[in-house]
């Protein structure tokens, strides 16, 4: 009798998560699949799950054609991936300083800092694009990529420095100062010791911020007027609103857009969590 | 400044272990350079706006050559704010964006909090299988996630409209007063969209929550729940007499985080208006933005909005940063 509930239970329970999956998933997963429908499938009235004669013709077109004159997808590819790129290089060097400076050293303004660090995290940054706007004008900066690069570098460096810090705590000093010992100078500790061991935090912190710079929409709407330099977010607008009907090349573009980050997004999915809640559970 | 003062009479003091004194100043110095990049960052990309945004919400700012420099700026004082106060329609986007605000949250935390539960349940495989299937929803963009829900909910093709016009016509009439809904207008009423906009949120932010609060109940002892229950007490009680109390911090940092960002919700709500023309719509975010950057600008009342906005989250950020601080005590 007993066993009886228990099974029944289980069952249950493994059908609840099977349909939140199925839900979590379905957006995506249809996203995918109509990128790989003939357009005839994708109007026809009658959705299937599955497309009934898979084709690339999406996918080559967005390839093949430009998007405006002149312009094509793999150039807000590689607009994209330039902002995204240098964020994540220049950020994830400026966080490594200020991570070790909050992880292994005790100095006047250390807390004002982590806290500011919290405060800033908290921003409404939707509240600050009217001002930095005004910025990237007086700098002369509207319309290049640089001014993208600079605005992301602000948004993803306090939670870079917040995640690195704890990846840098997590070092045993003893480590560095035996070091010490042994006669290695500080570039040498840095260089030996620090960081190969900070190094898997310092990819997943890179990851974040590439999937900030990646993903942003706002800003880049804002301050690039030029097709040229155009970010893969922004250039969706093309699909949208002007010609409603082009699901399957909206699709195709959507999907190409979002492979990436989910890649990303799965390796360091768990540190991020961490970073987030960090030290909330463990009180 | 202190420091400096006694580390120079500690410099004329003792002059015997040289190495070692050298060595501690040094160690002081050091994390100020270590910080100075990213305090330069910070300060100038997101604190000097902070400052700015309340210095142009005291200004009358109409052109774009007043933002250039090549224009004067005319002082203002209040009347950006006193302009938005007196306007009925700034009570009625606020409201759009408390209420909005609230109800996702509120979602998103229940949904959130039982999915959870739920992994926390399941079997090791299962739990892996559904936690990367929820995965998949809070990785995706925010610009694709919500183009692929416009695409679902396509007047002509779309999967909901066809789902809708699959149900029996007796059922759809007697329950909605309408059989055909090819050619329905999903975003063109302000509740629906609403509606729709929810659905999109609460799916982007329920898997962190999820994740969270399952990370969250595998440091809390599990056999006091197994043991309450034991004692006769029903899932509902055992909730909130003893797994609620011990994660109440977890609940507290995500319930902050939360509100947070769906005050700010603008790209979604971009991408499924097809802009920011809608007005019956707005949200203090697409407002301002709206104010600001449509012809005729108006820098000045955007960025005045942009206040009210900043204020309220502050708010909330003042809750938040204090949770923070208590946890970092207790440690």
């Amino acid at each position: 009798m007993r066993r009886g509930r228990k099974r029944a239970r289980r069952w249950l329970l493994n059908g609840a998560g099977l349909l939140v999956a199925l839900v979590a998933a379905f957006p995506v997963f249809w996203m995918v699949s109509t990128s790989l429908k003939p357009n005839r499938e994708i109007f026809a009235g009658r959705p299937g799950p599955l497309p009934h004669a898979p084709t690339l013709e999406h996918y080559r077109r967005l390839f093949g054609d430009d998007v405006v004159p002149g312009v094509g997808f793999l150039d807000f590819f590689r607009n994209s991936a330039v902002v995204a790129v240098s964020t994540v290089l220049i950020g994830g060097l400026v966080a490594l300083l200020a991570a070790i400076a909050v992880g292994r050293f005790r100095f006047r303004f250390r807390t004002s800092f982590l806290v500011m660090l919290l405060v800033v995290q908290m921003l409404p940054l939707e509240a600050l694009v009217i001002p930095l706007f005004l910025m990237i004008q007086r700098l002369g900066l509207y319309d290049t990529l640089a001014s993208l690069i600079l605005t992301y570098l602000g948004l993803s460096l306090p939670f870079a420095i917040w995640m690195l810090r704890g990846f840098v705590a997590a070092v045993p000093a003893e480590l560095e100062e035996a070091a010490a010992i042994d006669g290695a100078n500080r570039a040498q500790i840095f260089r030996r010791i620090l960081l190969p061991l900070v190094a898997p935090g310092l990819v997943a912190t890179s990851t974040f911020s590439f999937i900030t710079a990646w993903n942003e929409f706002m800003f880049a709407l804002t301050f690039i007027n030029d097709e040229h330099r155009y970010t893969l977010p922004v250039a969706m607008r093309f699909f949208f609103g002007r010609d409603d009907t082009a699901w399957g090349a909206i699709m195709a573009f959507s999907t190409l857009l979002t492979l990436p980050v989910v890649a990303f997004f799965l390796l360091v999915q768990r540190r991020m969590v961490a970073g987030l809640v960090a030290g909330a559970v463990k009180g | 400044m202190s420091t400096t003062l006694v580390e120079s009479n500690a410099d004329v003091a003792g002059a015997r272990d040289a190495p070692a004194r050298r060595r501690r100043r040094r160690v002081d110095r050091l994390p100020y350079w270590l910080l100075a990049p990213s305090l330069a960052i910070i300060g100038v990309l997101l604190l000097w706006p902070l400052g700015q945004v309340l210095w142009m919400s005291l200004h009358d700012l109409r052109s774009a050559r007043q933002i250039r420099g090549e224009q004067p700026w005319p002082w203002a004082s209040l009347a950006n704010y006193r302009l938005i106060l007196e306007d009925p329609f700034f009570w009625r986007v606020l409201r759009n964006t408390v209420v909005f605000a609230l109800a996702n949250v509120g979602l998103t935390m229940v949904l959130g909090t039982l999915v959870g539960l739920l992994l926390h349940r399941l079997t090791q495989r299962m739990a892996g299988f559904v936690g990367s299937a929820i995965m998949l929803a809070w990785a995706t963009p925010a610009v694709t996630g919500s183009i692929v829900w416009r695409w679902l909910f396509d007047d002509t093709s779309g999967l909901a409209t066809w789902a809708f016009n699959a149900l029996p016509d007796r059922l759809s009439g007697a329950l909605f007063g309408r059989t055909d809904w090819t050619g329905y207008g999903w975003f063109n009423q302000p509740l629906l969209f609403f509606a729709i906009l929810t659905l999109v949120v609460v799916w982007h932010s329920f898997p962190f929550v999820a994740v969270s609060v399952l990370a969250g109940l595998k440091s809390v002892p599990s056999d006091l729940g197994e043991v309450a229950e034991v004692d006769g007490a029903g899932p509902w009680r055992v909730f909130w007499r003893i797994t609620f109390p011990l994660l109440r911090p977890v609940f507290g940092i995500l319930i902050v985080l939360s509100t947070i960002w769906d005050f700010r919700v603008f790209t979604q709500y971009y991408v499924l208006a097809g802009g920011i023309q809608d007005r019956p719509t707005f949200m203090l975010s697409a407002y301002s933005y709206a104010e600001a950057f449509l012809i005729p600008p108006k820098y000045g009342v955007g960025s005045a909005i942009a206040v009210v906005l900043t204020a309220i989250l502050l708010t909330v950020t003042g809750g938040y940063v204090w949770m923070m601080l208590r946890r970092e005590d207790q440690r």
